[in-house]
């Protein structure tokens, strides 16, 4: 069995994750030696300078990116512990419908769908009944200041702060054991903030461990309970191309 | 959770074939057909598995080997080597090994085909109606009227107008010859669907309402399909994993949205990096 520390939700060790640009013959680093913990309760904040790969660390733990190099050992609900750079697709899918959830900066949805049902649908992807499912979902989008007009709207047209709201809401609504958080009050007004600091901590006392990335210090302050800060970006290596060997 | 289809080293080469055709043809001598012999290596050693209700998607060029995969799965072309097993219940067959009349079976109750081309799944000389009624006959449904009753819920649920059941298909609009070759391939309610790029060539609106009834299908049914197709939008809607071939080979595969954000091979990074 891999070691993991009891309490640790997930532990990251020596992570390091690099781009390989074949038609530009570039490698193009990202984070590198990347070492953390996420535990229930607890928020682990990243922070670090633009380009350093924060996005990429949170990128690489729910595997939309390959993972470079590392260990990234998770704790199943059940005891079980599993590397994220390892497990078959099934399984990472298993653990993203599960265990696992991801509110990025942008609002990836299906599109045509009404707002609530983008929302409600982690909820009935773990098979919960569909108008329990709405109903939180309507709940939800309440507490995140979204104007009741548009719940049966599609989001394609909503605003930016608007999009993100309905973004956050459908990463919290499941209650994820793990969540990851990029940026997600970006585009938010103080007062909408505000209430997604309410939610978060929230969360922290239902036992959620969390991962965020926050543009903003005072957030930092407000919810971490530990900051991982890092290392500025390699320089680039250059592959000879063949135009300059000749 | 068992997958519902196992398939293994699954090759397609059409023309008398040589010892030479895997070495000398692929991604990496930029070919499909074999230098030495000229034959066509269509699909060679193509292995993947598709869960219960999972949507897989296949992409690449023209040329690419795509189609071949799940027409070979379909029994439209016989491979040249390479095992299938289909899980149905507790049941498991390879489908290559089958004779005729077992293939014809499955492939009449528990495999459904959407083509590009309506021409190939729909027979213009009899109405939408009667297409629908062929798959349900075959299905032992014998009673006209409940045929007739049945064949008009699957074209109200695939947004055909019930009025229009006893004209031919070939008056139809091409989203509406897609709508009712879903409604025909959907009549057994089979627990697997191919879908051979069944929005190429539509306008966009008519491929959107296409696109959001597959996805609607797959939730109310949990039907798993294989999506074959070149457009990478129509990838990130409904696949879950994706296969990228090129020259009858996979060359990469993963999670949809690592595939699409994280391409490993040059020829994806090019295929990602030329989306409008």
């Amino acid at each position: 069995m891999t070691h993991l520390p009891d309490t640790a939700i997930l532990e990251v060790n020596g992570l390091a994750k690099q781009f390989n640009l074949h038609a530009q013959g570039e490698v193009v680093p990202s984070c590198s030696g990347v070492n953390l913990a996420a535990y229930p309760g607890q928020l682990a904040a990243l922070t670090g300078p633009t380009g350093a790969g924060k996005s990429s660390v949170l990128k690489c733990i729910y595997r939309t990116y390959l993972p470079g190099s590392g260990t990234l050992n998770f704790r199943t609900a059940d005891g079980r512990v599993m590397d994220l750079a390892r497990i078959s697709e099934q399984d990472m899918l298993r653990l993203r419908r599960s265990d696992i959830g991801f509110v990025t900066q942008f609002l990836h949805c299906v599109p045509r769908r009404p707002a609530e049902e983008v929302v409600a649908e982690p909820l009935i992807l773990r098979d919960v009944e569909a108008g329990e499912a709405l109903a939180q979902a309507r709940t939800l989008l309440a507490r995140l200041n979204v104007p009741e007009r548009l719940w049966r709207l599609p989001p394609a047209t909503f605003s930016g702060g608007e999009k993100q709201r309905v973004n956050l809401a459908r990463g919290l609504i499941a209650k994820p054991r793990l969540l990851l958080l990029d940026e997600p009050t970006a585009s938010l007004d103080k007062a909408t903030t505000g209430r997604v600091i309410e939610l978060l901590q929230e969360f922290k006392r239902a036992g959620v461990a969390m991962i965020a990335i926050f543009h903003d210090p005072d957030l930092v302050a407000a919810l971490a309970d530990a900051e991982h800060r890092l290392a500025p970006p390699q320089p680039l290596t250059r592959k000879t191309s063949a135009l300059e060997t000749q | 959770m068992n997958p519902i289809l196992e398939v293994k080293g699954l090759t397609r080469i059409h023309g008398t074939e040589c010892p030479a055709c895997l070495d000398l043809t692929g991604p990496e001598h930029d070919t499909n057909l074999c230098p030495a012999c000229g034959s066509i290596v269509a699909a060679a050693n193509v292995s993947f598995s598709l869960q219960p209700g999972e949507i897989l998607g296949i992409m690449g060029e023209s040329g690419s080997g795509k189609s071949t995969v799940v027409k070979t799965l379909y029994f439209d072309q016989a491979p040249s080597r390479g095992s299938a097993v289909f899980r149905d219940s507790d049941h498991k067959q390879e489908l290559f090994s089958l004779n005729s009349a077992e293939q014809r079976w499955l492939r009449n109750h528990r495999f459904g085909m959407v083509y590009q081309n309506p021409n190939l799944g729909l027979n213009f000389g009899i109405s939408a109606g009667g297409n629908i009624a062929e798959r349900l006959l075959m299905n032992d449904l014998n009673h006209y009227g409940d045929i007739r009753r049945r064949a008009g819920e699957l074209l109200t649920r695939t947004d055909v107008m019930v009025s229009r059941m006893d004209e031919s298909p070939k008056q139809f609009s091409g989203g509406m010859q897609q709508r009712v070759q879903i409604a025909k391939a959907l009549a057994t309610r089979p627990p697997l669907l191919l879908l051979d790029e069944v929005t190429t060539g539509l306008d966009l609106s008519v491929q959107a309402r296409i696109l959001d009834l597959i996805l609607e299908i797959q939730h109310e049914l949990g039907t798993a399909m294989i999506v074959v197709t070149h457009d990478l939008g129509v990838i990130r809607l409904l696949a879950s994993r994706t296969l990228v071939m090129k020259y009858g080979r996979v060359i990469e595969s993963g999670l949809t949205d690592q595939i699409l954000e994280d391409p490993q091979h040059a020829y994806t990074q090019q295929l990602v990096a030329s989306t409008l």
